[in-house]
């Protein structure tokens, strides 16, 4: 799979794949169907791990001949080494864990850098929505609040406070809106937040 | 779905010993074999299917039984045109052990050293002795590489010890509700089923065959022992629960409860055909698997040799080889950077579930083996 192809198919995971170096050890926490494990290991020669829960998806990731470990993240990466990859991804999945912090943490030992995604809950639609005496209901967050598997609600400024508790430090914060990012107002006008994040070295 | 039919089992002799890991040797010996599909040009599609205790190399297709009755193959779900494991794609060989009682080389065959049966001289023999055994049959057919080498329970720890002992010899190592190494309660339930063996008075320090007789009473309880760790809590209680024979207590020892009635028509049918030397052969040999010992208990050592691509899958009810033991082999080659996928299916059946058709479970392994053939239409290595 190539750039466009990934563009096409999924802009915001496209904007996020040029955070991760060439040749990167990679391990992809709720990994979908594995369609950004097989854009970095095609791309980018990266060799990665996919971990995912779904029964359905993990046909899919061995289709993409992605290396994909069936797993309950909410379980614990004991499975992985400490600082054993390069980047771990965890992307649109954090709010769906009902120990974010645990995981956190665990992205910290096994990791040196991260990336983590999940919906804006500030988005301004959803503003408007609570506003308005409602759950916000969107392309980011399409459940109703009866069957959402999005546990966590959590806008930008959230998240900051809660990596730096579980020992990662934030290099980069980028709010994102179909794929795009967003410059102005972003903690309104982006639907996904997108963190980049280093362990921090003890002082 | 299709099937491959009427099959028909071969055979080959291989006269030069083979040396045991007991240090003892057999001196010569026979293996049986199946083979279903085409073994294509340079020879890259060949699957090694490794069989688990109670089975044999009738893999897939049938057998004609002489009452006209049609005698399965334990795996025919898995392998056959269209299956998982498809035999239009891949050379599929499904292999019987030595020690085992369905043709190869067994305690029920003659020894050349006293013209009588082995009996209980049999050698004890390895899960590493039965790779070694496959090896030279692979040698025998040209098989340099298997495309993947396959097997379930005591099969996958076939199949993982193939991946250790001839990393150069397979692409893929498929290994299925297995384990690196049994537990002390799987060690202990195997030496129950043993001991009944063993105290069998028509057991006769193994040489039942010159007395016209067989351990039955023994063999039989065994298989009951190993037929409860083959099931779920669950799924003995959704098939038999409480459930009576006759509507109402007996009042003495035969059958009241319909769970005695099914363990007691397992054990008399498995008492029928299989020999109580092979049972004892192979929970040893079960018994005595373990990679890491060489290795300061070290499975991701054990593992380091290791060159194939992996794909491991367990079921959450198995309780026999767990899920937690399926993990183990799996984090010893994420260690080793190995290529692994790792399915848990959350199946209600125990151990069992390995044998049986779900969907989740037989999806996987067929876009797995969808990948191996890409890779060998494309000519290259998947």
């Amino acid at each position: 799979m190539n750039f466009r192809e990934l563009i096409k198919l999924r802009p915001d995971l496209a904007f996020i794949a040029h955070w991760v170096r060439n040749g990167s050890e990679v391990l992809d926490l709720g990994c979908g169907d594995g369609v950004m494990l097989e854009y970095l290991q095609s791309d980018k020669q990266c060799l990665g791990y996919g971990v995912e829960i779904d029964d359905d998806k993990i046909p899919l990731c061995v289709n993409r001949g992605v290396a994909v470990i069936q797993q309950d993240l909410e379980s614990g990466l004991a499975m992985f080494a400490d600082n054993a990859f390069d980047m771990v991804l965890c992307l649109s999945a954090l709010q769906m864990m009902k120990n974010v912090e645990g995981v956190l943490r665990d992205i910290a030992r096994v990791g040196r850098e991260a990336i983590v995604s999940f919906p804006n809950f500030a988005y301004w639609p959803h503003r408007v929505s609570l506003l308005r005496g409602r759950m916000p209901v969107s392309k980011s967050l399409p459940y109703e609040w009866y069957d959402t598997p999005n546990l966590r609600c959590a806008t930008i400024k959230d998240f900051e406070e809660l990596a730096n508790k579980a020992g990662l430090e934030v290099l980069e914060c980028i709010a994102l809106h179909e794929g795009k990012p967003v410059s102005v107002l972003p903690n309104w006008r982006g639907s996904l937040a997108v963190f980049r994040l280093r362990k921090k070295i003890a002082a | 779905m299709s099937s491959l039919g009427i099959v028909f089992p071969q055979s080959m002799h291989f006269p030069e010993p083979l040396p045991l890991s007991s240090g003892a040797s057999l001196s010569d010996y026979t293996l049986m074999y199946e083979t279903y599909g085409t073994l294509n040009a340079d020879k890259s599609n060949a699957v090694l299917i490794c069989h688990a205790l109670n089975a044999s190399h009738h893999v897939a297709g049938m057998y004609e039984r002489a009452d006209g009755g049609k005698n399965v193959g334990w795996w025919d779900n898995m392998v056959g045109p269209g299956k998982p494991v498809d035999t239009d794609r891949f050379f599929v060989i499904g292999v019987n052990n030595p020690g085992s009682c369905f043709g190869s080389t067994g305690p029920m065959h003659t020894n050349p050293a006293t013209g009588k049966p082995y009996g209980a001289d049999f050698p004890v023999v390895t899960v590493e002795d039965w790779v070694r055994a496959q090896a030279r049959l692979a040698d025998a057919l040209g098989i340099q590489q298997f495309a993947a080498v396959m097997g379930g329970s005591l099969g996958g720890m076939q199949a993982l010890s193939w991946s250790m002992l001839f990393p150069e010899r397979l692409r893929h190592c498929v290994v299925i509700a297995s384990t690196p190494k049994l537990s002390a309660q799987n060690i202990a339930f195997n030496d129950v089923a043993r001991q009944a063996i063993l105290t069998d008075p028509d057991f006769h320090g193994g040489h039942y065959y010159e007395h016209g007789v067989v351990p039955k009473r023994g063999l039989r309880v065994a298989r009951m022992v190993g037929h409860i760790t083959y099931l779920s809590d669950d799924s003995m209680a959704e098939k038999f629960g409480r459930g009576l024979r006759n509507g109402d207590y007996q009042f003495g020892y035969g059958i009241d409860f319909e769970i005695e009635s099914y363990l007691r028509y397992q054990g008399d049918k498995f008492s029928e055909y299989f020999d109580a030397n092979t049972y004892l052969l192979i929970t040893k040999a079960l018994d005595y698997f373990d990679p890491a010992r060489a290795h300061g208990d070290d499975l991701s050592k054990a593992l380091a040799c290791t060159k194939a691509d992996f794909l491991l899958a367990s079921f959450t009810t198995d309780w026999r080889f767990s899920p937690e033991r399926s993990r183990e082999i799996v984090q010893a080659l994420v260690n080793n950077k190995r290529r692994v996928t790792y399915a848990e299916i959350d199946a209600p059946h125990g151990h069992d579930a390995f044998l049986l058709e779900d969907l989740r479970y037989m999806n996987v392994v067929r876009a797995y083996y969808n990948r191996i053939w890409q890779g060998i239409s494309e000519g290259g290595r998947a």
